[in-house]
């Protein structure tokens, strides 16, 4: 059975402000999603908190509305436990990158075999407005009583020192070209990043849509090759890590979205499996783990 | 009848092996026939800081320890004397001697030459023996005499070959324990220390003969014991229990029981997971909990302050399966890192913001700490609500021997599981049930999806703020902690241990009740007057009923708590509306011994104090009675 789009929709009214690059970023799971046939049991979406963390409530698939910050973790658990599942975690830039930091450095060192989308648009919306990490120092959005007083985060450098094996980075209102980087995400063996540019209509009246639209381009259309060839190769690593760096850096009159880097590294799952006999199925359906025989234990404390 | 008991204490430097040299004589212990209770205090250091084992060994099951001890091996001048010379301003302790009974023993460096003089008392055996001279000539046979400056580490062997000379103990059964410690191609290694063992062994003995007046002997075993310790019996509940995956980040003195499981979880498929703070081990459990599968965490106070919001979050969402193990120490913040407390019993009654259910067990022992570890599972299945096994130090690194566990009875109960009807059945996650009682599902499953959120919700586990759902989902999570008081027998919710209608009653929780049992019999020899020990285990549901009408009935009630308020007298106040009258505290860190019970007992019995705090026999004069 063909799965549509409308298989992985759900009832529930999207509460996001007209025009939100939510929106877009939403159209584009759902269309990756049908564009890999993945059946909606099989897969499982979690979310942090903030307008991005409504997001599982309005997909057909499992969904995980977790806390702010801590998506991850969750969402790692959950695929150590269950690893059959197609596992995609979202959250604002505020939740991935402040509050949530020490858990998006984590995952990048784990390289647990899942997607993490980042709604970036550099303010916390839900709270009407604040600073997020990824707001340049001195720049006054009309939500801010005075202009920020800190430096932005990249993210996508942070990402390439935390040891990401897939890093994107895609525009909310290209829903084609961000529906294309979804399904290479899921894809990927190992935990992949997507940080999405995506205008808040409602707070942040600097980094629009009209900002992005005129600065936008593709790596992939300036043949750009983000791909490790031969992942054993430290040296060709760094090579393409240092390439990934200073495309991250083009901040100015031109932005680069698209796939920056890419390695296929083994993920922990690949560590699990060749510690665990029976590694690979949902713990909860293994039947050797509730007839544990303790015998050999109880014997070594004699 | 008061129990016939030899206790040894060995101290010295963190890092000097006493640790080893204890398990390995405890081990030695329990395999020829007897009981061993053996605790360790030491300090949240790698190496140098004071440290001390005891243990007691006694024909008949003992559970704690006592003030008083028989043979104390030093391995350093501070195990005797304190640490004035290098800690002059603010010395923390002034050694052990004081503790050794009139008669007792002590061995120590012979190289510290005569110590007689600065020991400030004249009636205990003194067995100098020179440490290294016994290393060089444990070298001898190896070809490496010459080197034996190197060989500083095994001091821990010699004053244990002293001790069994002392005691006169078995020499086989410690030979045949140090075999099984050094396997392999590191069997010369036990070689080595068997020989240091006997070559410090035929010293004593040729120089101070065989007429120490305390001696151990070996005898038949009886039954099938084993020598365990509280982490040991923890890691393997939760392995009988169908443990999933355990998540932890390093602490003391918590850490123990992870590591035991990471060692065996290739042969059990368990994942274990080391993560990069609290707040992430709880939410991963939580999360691999809602994959289905049995998940656990494993703290101290310090990781568990920052796992509230994950608990609460379990509890909204009715994760299956999450249990939470909290072990004890002493606080606030960093507080005693090493050091045993029973002062988060109101933190772990209230571990987050807002109201929800969740379950708190509290085992007074290994015994009970295995079987509970494992039923905490089981609850957390049935209610789908968080389960905190409330553990500490003491526990955690005690050994003692008890019957080996009898696992055949143990069935694992999942709890009520969904069974899909077809394709898109409309499953409901949090569907409102009469008994609160949900049905969960295995995500994977063909046909269902499923939602659930930390925000307030529907049915389907969609957000919702209307009065309506809000109400239903209060009452039915709620609903849940009634049925989880009905449900669960009152034989795991308390014990009255002893008569019913005894004179006496004292109230306790957790590890105090060994320490409150070996008392009971002497208390009774000392006073005349019969008494009981109603111990507390399940603070969350409380049995109040029960509870309260055990304590109307009593005629003398005693709180006995190792922190500084009397969290459980509280609780009991707030549960029943009855005052306990007397409070026997300690909160110095360190566990109540079967003196300061008797201590506290008969201070509140003899001068009607109503609060006794006690302290730790390394810093007052041992508590003595007649019975002894």
């Amino acid at each position: 059975m063909a799965y549509a789009v409308k298989d992985y929709k759900t009832e529930v009214w999207v509460d996001w402000c007209p025009g939100c690059g939510d929106f877009g970023i939403l159209n584009a799971i759902h269309q990756a999603l049908t564009a890999l046939q993945l059946p909606p049991h099989k897969v499982a979406v979690f979310s942090g908190i903030g307008c991005s963390g409504k997001t599982p409530h309005y997909i057909g698939t499992y969904g995980v509305h977790t806390l702010h910050g801590r998506v991850l973790p969750v969402a790692t658990g959950f695929k150590l436990a269950n690893p059959e599942m197609t596992v995609i975690a979202v959250g604002g830039d505020g939740d991935g990158y402040g509050i949530g930091a020490g858990y998006f450095l984590a995952a990048g060192r784990r390289n647990v075999d899942l997607t993490y989308i980042v709604y970036n648009n550099g303010v916390y919306g839900l709270t009407k407005g604040q600073a997020s990490p990824t707001l340049p120092k001195g720049v006054q959005t009309k939500s801010l009583p005075e202009p920020n007083l800190m430096e932005a985060l990249n993210p996508i450098a942070v990402a390439l020192g935390a040891g990401y094996t897939f890093i994107a980075r895609g525009y909310a209102y290209d829903v084609r070209h961000l529906r294309d980087l979804i399904v290479a995400a899921i894809q990927h063996r190992g935990t992949a990043l997507i940080d999405v540019l995506q205008p808040c209509p409602t707070y942040n009246n600097i980094y629009t849509r009209e900002y992005y639209n005129a600065r936008v381009y593709k790596l992939e259309e300036t043949g750009y090759d983000p791909v490790v060839h031969n992942p054993t190769d430290e040296k060709e690593i760094v090579e393409k890590k240092a390439q990934a760096l200073l495309k991250a850096y083009e901040n100015g009159d031109r932005i680069p979205i698209g796939i920056f880097y890419r390695v296929e590294r083994p993920t922990l799952e690949d560590e699990l499996a060749a510690r665990l006999p029976h590694w690979g199925k949902a713990l909860a359906d293994l039947e050797p783990i509730y007839r544990r025989d303790l015998t050999p234990l109880l014997d070594e404390l004699r | 009848m008061p129990k016939r008991f030899v206790s040894w204490m060995i101290g010295g430097p963190q890092g000097s092996g006493i640790n080893v040299a204890a398990e390995t004589l405890a081990k030695a212990l329990s395999r020829g026939g007897l009981y061993v209770f053996a605790n360790i205090e030491y300090h949240s250091n790698i190496m140098g800081k004071h440290s001390y084992y005891r243990i007691r060994v006694s024909e008949d099951p003992i559970h704690a320890p006592v003030d008083e001890v028989h043979l104390l091996a030093a391995l350093d001048e501070e195990t005797l004397f304190g640490d004035h010379h290098h800690n002059p301003e603010f010395p923390t302790h002034h050694g052990h001697v004081h503790e050794v009974v009139p008669g007792g023993g002590i061995i120590y460096d012979a190289d510290l030459g005569d110590i007689r003089d600065r020991l400030s008392r004249d009636d205990l055996r003194l067995y100098p023996v020179p440490y290294f001279e016994m290393i060089r000539q444990a070298l001898e046979p190896f070809g490496k005499a010459a080197e034996y400056r190197q060989y500083d580490i095994m001091r821990n062997t010699v004053a244990l070959g002293a001790t069994l000379a002392i005691l006169d103990y078995d020499f086989d059964l410690v030979a045949e324990v140090i075999r099984e410690q050094f396997k392999g191609r590191r069997a010369r290694l036990a070689d080595l220390n068997i020989q240091a063992i006997r070559v410090t062994y035929d010293y004593v003995r040729e120089h101070f003969g065989n007429d120490f007046p305390w001696k151990v002997r070996k005898r038949e075993r009886r039954g099938d014991q084993i020598l365990i310790r509280g982490v040991q019996a923890i890691a393997l509940g939760k392995l009988q229990a169908g443990l999933g995956v355990q998540t932890y980040y390093p602490i003391s003195p918590a850490t123990d029981e992870s590591t035991y499981l990471e060692a065996v979880q290739s042969k059990y498929n368990v994942v274990v997971i080391q993560t990069e703070d609290e707040i992430s081990a709880i939410n991963m459990a939580v999360g691999a909990a809602h994959a289905g599968a049995r998940a656990s965490t494993s703290t101290a106070g310090p990781g568990f302050a920052l796992m509230p919001e994950g608990i609460g979050f379990a509890a909204i969402t009715e994760a299956p399966g999450l249990v939470v193990f909290l072990y004890q120490r002493g606080g606030p913040s960093t507080g005693l890192p090493t050091r045993t407390e029973q002062a988060d019993l109101g933190f772990a009654l209230h571990p987050a913001h807002g109201e929800f259910p969740h379950i708190v067990i509290a085992p007074g022992d290994v015994v009970e700490a295995f079987y509970d570890s494992f039923e905490a599972f089981n609850w957390a299945d049935r209610y789908q609500m968080p389960v905190i096994v409330l553990v500490d130090k003491y526990l955690a690194s005690s050994y003692v021997t008890v019957p080996r566990f009898e696992t055949r009875h143990l069935v694992i109960d999942r709890g009520i599981r969904y069974q899909p009807a077809g394709q898109r059945d409309g499953y409901l996650r949090h569907a409102v049930t009469e008994s609160g009682i949900s049905p969960w599902v295995v995500p994977g499953t063909e046909g269902v999806v499923f939602w659930t959120t930390s925000d307030e919700h529907n049915p389907k586990g969609h957000i919702s703020e209307g009065v309506i759902h809000r109400m239903e989902q209060m009452d039915k999570r709620m609903r849940k902690l009634e049925l989880a008081a009905r449900e669960i027998p009152d034989s795991k919710k308390f014990t009255l241990h002893g008569p019913a209608d005894a004179q006496v009653t004292l109230v306790g929780w957790g590890t105090t009740k060994g320490a409150i049992l070996d008392a009971l019999e002497e208390l009774s020899a000392l006073n005349g007057l019969t008494f009981n020990f109603l111990q507390i285990r399940m603070m969350r549901p409380f049995p109040a009923e029960p509870v309260g009408a055990i304590l109307r009935r009593a005629r003398r009630v005693i709180l006995i708590e190792n922190n500084y308020s009397g969290q459980l007298g509280n609780l009991i106040r707030e549960m029943t509306g009855f005052r306990i009258p007397h409070r026997v505290l300690k909160y110095d860190g360190r566990p109540f011994t079967v003196n300061e019970i008797i201590e506290g007992v008969r201070r509140a019995l003899e001068n009607d104090e109503e609060r006794i705090v006690m302290i730790s026999s390394e810093a007052r004069e041992v508590i003595r009675w007649p019975t002894r």
